[in-house]
């Protein structure tokens, strides 16, 4: 037996052993997901129990060095905890922007003092992270950015305002870019760290066409911050937030290909019913749900292709810009042909048979998958200038 | 397995990616089509495969073969798809292999070898309308003596005219089966038509031919099994082989777009067709993943191959497609001239999207082979 495979066997049974029933059902909307933080409420006691063994296990972050709260697991290895993860339908244990967005950053950029102090309170789902970019007036062309951090010698004093920041009325701490140097535009932003209860930090959430509210206006007023809470060097943020951009991206990218081949077209005939061959009733509809199983399958080869060169730095850097555009139009027409499929039941909206509308509030939601995060249409101008080498790009 | 070339991998691509180029590059093509060649591909370009070991890739060792995979098959179609070589690598050294394999047996003895030495060329013989159906075949095999007799039309026979032997699939009393059918057979003719990417492929009539008992490849009445290892085989390695056609013309026209001024300006600093580019890249990239995972799949004998199959030769249809089309209009005007290389490249890949099934085929197999 080789190593992976002995690996394999170990990840098998400690799953079995220790992921609870409870969180191998199908997670059914945003309640059953664990962001953790300060304030957080465990769902159940099986929630609350996953998070714990797979903290001690270091599974929460499993490829993360061991010093900084991971497994120290390799690439091939974490894809095999991956698999045998979905193979059993477990539910990730934690979600959370420190693992997914600043933890990658500071493991790159981080001094080793910060990796100890902030890396391990994210694996352990401690502290829960926000993301400060856009502001009203610059959102695409983020660098513009306006909000100001004034030096007072040992902190800044940081003025201004942030907006479409995700759950930032949730979490304890924000990652955030800040102007140190009103006179140069790339190389006069600050990638600062600070605690959302610091005094002058207030929070406005904003609702979505989904009638959901999980983002924010977020103004600083007179925010101090100390000036060792920044990560790589003084007016250096924008290096960080944009390989931060990158993880970002590769994470709504969907590119997860551990799970079972799930054909929508078959999962949708049961909603809208079958001839008399057996086949979907509606035969345009048919070869659209055919034409997007195919897209979809064909994606998820890309997602494993990606994943397994992007750990092991064979992909291109600029790849995840790609794997997010693809990723999230796919998703955009999954949930069209799931409301198709749904007719008019799909547009109840507050119905108990419907779970509250979770259909048109999902397909309403996946909306801001091309936009959060770069728009396609920013992803596209990276890939045609970064990978296909266009002028003036 | 991780889905990208390992080191073996990317060795044998770093021989065939230049050996092709400098050997076969679309002038090559433009040689045997202009000079009205009447063989399909050069004779000579395939010794040097033959050399190379090439032909025998899939072949078993122990049939003098390389024994290697489809995911190493998939590297030389892709050259050849992005060189337009014209070969019988595809028909002979994949889905004729395959299908030997899988059969075992006394034609396995006799063929595979031979192909591993270059020594023969054999086609297939599985379509009969201008559509792939391979579950409508027409063609019937009959007991006569102590062997068959074979009756039909076959259509769409690359190297159908030329080739050493046939593999033809006919309706037999229990089920299909599969024939070698040698050259010299009594009975058929083979009418080779030019086509729009000038290969060669051949209307086949079978009429009152007589072949011998050991002529079937595998079991009588059993031939369904290995027409789906062939048709798979040669559905990915066409796959692969348009992966090779796209990249070409994706590249080339991203070249063009760098060098072409309108305007005072390069075309390729136009956002217009920069999104444009950039999204075939994408759709480009994903097509190549799916091909890999086929490859894979096919190469672990996993029972999900069938279905990955199909979605890589889909896959690759759409996005090939799309590069060709995008490659020609964004040449302009020089992009409908014989002169420049990009409408070859449309034309091949239209050969290769009717070849063993097109994109609505194989979408509407992935609907089948899901449950709907
Ligand atoms: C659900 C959701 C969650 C979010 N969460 C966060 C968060 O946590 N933190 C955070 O900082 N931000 C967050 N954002 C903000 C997000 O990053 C921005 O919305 C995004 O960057 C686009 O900026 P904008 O909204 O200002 O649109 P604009 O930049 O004004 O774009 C408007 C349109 O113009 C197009 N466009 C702009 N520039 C170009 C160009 N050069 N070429 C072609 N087309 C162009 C865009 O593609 C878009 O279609 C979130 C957004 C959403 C929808
Ligand atoms: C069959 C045929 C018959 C013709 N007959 C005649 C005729 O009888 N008389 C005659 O005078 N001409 C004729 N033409 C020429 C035709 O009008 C030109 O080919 C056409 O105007 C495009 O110019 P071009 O070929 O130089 O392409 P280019 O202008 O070089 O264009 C190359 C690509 O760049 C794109 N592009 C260029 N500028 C921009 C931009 N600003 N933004 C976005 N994309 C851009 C184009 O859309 C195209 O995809 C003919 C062409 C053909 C193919």
């Amino acid at each position: 037996m080789s190593d992976l495979d002995a690996f394999r066997a170990e990840v098998r049974a400690w799953l079995e052993e220790n992921c609870p029933p409870e969180m191998r059902e199908p997670v059914r909307g945003d309640e059953d997901i664990c962001w953790g933080g300060r304030n957080w409420k465990f769902q159940s006691e099986a929630q609350k129990l996953w998070l714990e063994r797979c903290v001690a296990k270091g599974y929460t972050v499993p490829d993360w060095p061991k010093p900084y709260g991971g497994a120290g697991l390799s690439a091939a290895e974490t894809k095999i905890l991956k698999q045998e993860m979905a193979r059993i339908g477990a539910r990730s244990p934690l979600n959370s922007f420190g693992i997914w967005m600043l933890g990658p950053a500071l493991l790159q950029f981080g001094t080793e003092e910060q990796k100890v102090d902030y890396l391990n309170p994210i694996a352990r789902g401690e502290i829960r992270w926000c993301q400060g970019y856009s502001e009203p007036g610059s959102g695409s062309d983020l660098v513009s950015l306006q909000t100001y951090g004034e030096d007072k010698g040992d902190h800044w004093v940081v003025n201004g305002q942030k907006i479409w920041t995700s759950y930032a009325d949730k979490a304890d701490w924000i990652f955030c870019l800040v102007r140190t140097d009103k006179t140069n535009k790339y190389q006069g932003i600050t990638f600062m760290l600070f605690d959302m209860a610091t005094p002058g930090v207030t929070t406005k959430p904003i609702k979505l066409i989904s009638g959901n509210s999980p983002f924010c206006e977020t103004f600083f007023d007179d925010v101090k911050v100390p000036k060792t809470q920044y990560v790589g060097e003084i007016n250096r943020g924008w290096d960080v937030a944009k390989y931060l951009l990158g993880h970002e991206r590769e994470m709504i990218s969907g590119g997860d290909s551990a799970g079972e081949l799930v054909s929508l077209g078959g999962a949708l005939a049961g909603v809208l019913g079958r001839n008399e061959a057996g086949q979907l009733d509606d035969p345009i509809l048919r070869a659209q749900l055919a034409a997007f199983d195919v897209d979809a399958f064909a994606y998820r080869a890309m997602g494993e292709r990606f994943i397994d060169m992007w750990k092991t730095g064979r992909a291109h850097p600029a790849s995840s810009n790609m794997m997010k555009y693809v990723g999230t139009e796919l998703n955009k027409v999954r949930h069209e042909l799931v409301m198709a499929c749904g007719g008019s039941e799909a547009l109840e909206w507050d119905s108990p048979e419907t779970k509250g509308g979770a259909r048109p509030r999902a397909w309403l939601r996946t909306k801001a998958n091309s936009i959060e995060g770069g728009t396609s249409e920013i992803l596209l101008n990276v890939v045609a200038k970064r990978i296909l080498d266009l002028p003036g790009a | 397995m991780p889905l990208y070339h390992n080191e073996d991998q990317l060795m044998l691509k770093d021989s065939v990616g230049p050996f092709i180029a400098e050997q076969a590059p679309v002038a090559h093509l433009r040689q045997l089509r202009d000079s009205d060649d009447a063989t399909g591909f050069s004779r000579d370009l395939w010794a040097q495969f033959v050399e190379m070991g090439l032909p025998g890739m899939l072949v078993p060792e122990a049939h003098g073969g390389l024994g290697m995979g489809h995911i190493e098959a998939g590297i030389v179609l892709e050259e050849i798809g992005r060189n337009l070589t014209p070969s019988p690598f595809l028909s002979t050294s994949v889905g004729a292999v395959a299908a030997l394999a899988k059969a075992g047996g006394t034609q396995a003895e006799r063929w595979l070898p031979a192909i591993a030495a270059g020594e023969a060329i054999v086609a297939l013989a599985i379509d009969e309308g201008s559509k792939h159906r391979p579950d409508r075949i027409a063609t019937t095999a009959t007991r006569a003596g102590n062997g068959f007799r074979l009756d039909g039309k076959k259509s769409f026979v690359l190297h159908g005219h030329v080739a050493d032997m046939s593999i033809v699939a006919a309706k037999t009393d229990g089920g299909i089966t599969l024939f070698a059918v040698p050259k010299d057979a009594k009975g058929v003719t083979a009418d080779p038509r030019r086509l729009v990417d000038s290969s060669l492929a051949s209307h086949v009539t079978l009429d009152g031919v007589e072949v011998d008992a050991d002529a079937v490849i595998g079991e009588v009445d059993a031939g369904g099994e290995i027409l789906d290892a062939l048709l798979a085989a040669a559905r990915t390695g066409a796959a692969a082989e348009m992966v090779g056609v796209g990249q070409g013309a994706m590249d080339m026209t991203v070249g063009y777009l760098k060098e072409r001024k309108q305007f005072g300006r390069l075309i390729g600093e136009f956002q217009a067709l920069q999104h444009r580019a950039a999204h075939l890249y994408g759709e480009m990239e994903v097509a190549r993943a799916a091909v890999m995972k086929a490859q894979e799949l096919l190469d672990q004998g996993n029972e999900g191959a069938k279905l990955m199959v199909s979605v890589a030769k889909a896959k690759a249809g759409r996005a090939a497609n799309l590069a060709v089309r995008e490659g020609v209009q964004m040449h302009g005007g020089s992009g409908m001239t014989d002169e420049y290389d990009i409408g070859l490249y449309m034309k091949r890949d239209r050969a290769l999207a009717e070849y063993m099934g097109d994109v609505h085929y194989h979408t509407e197999q992935v609907a089948r082979m899901s449950g709907y």
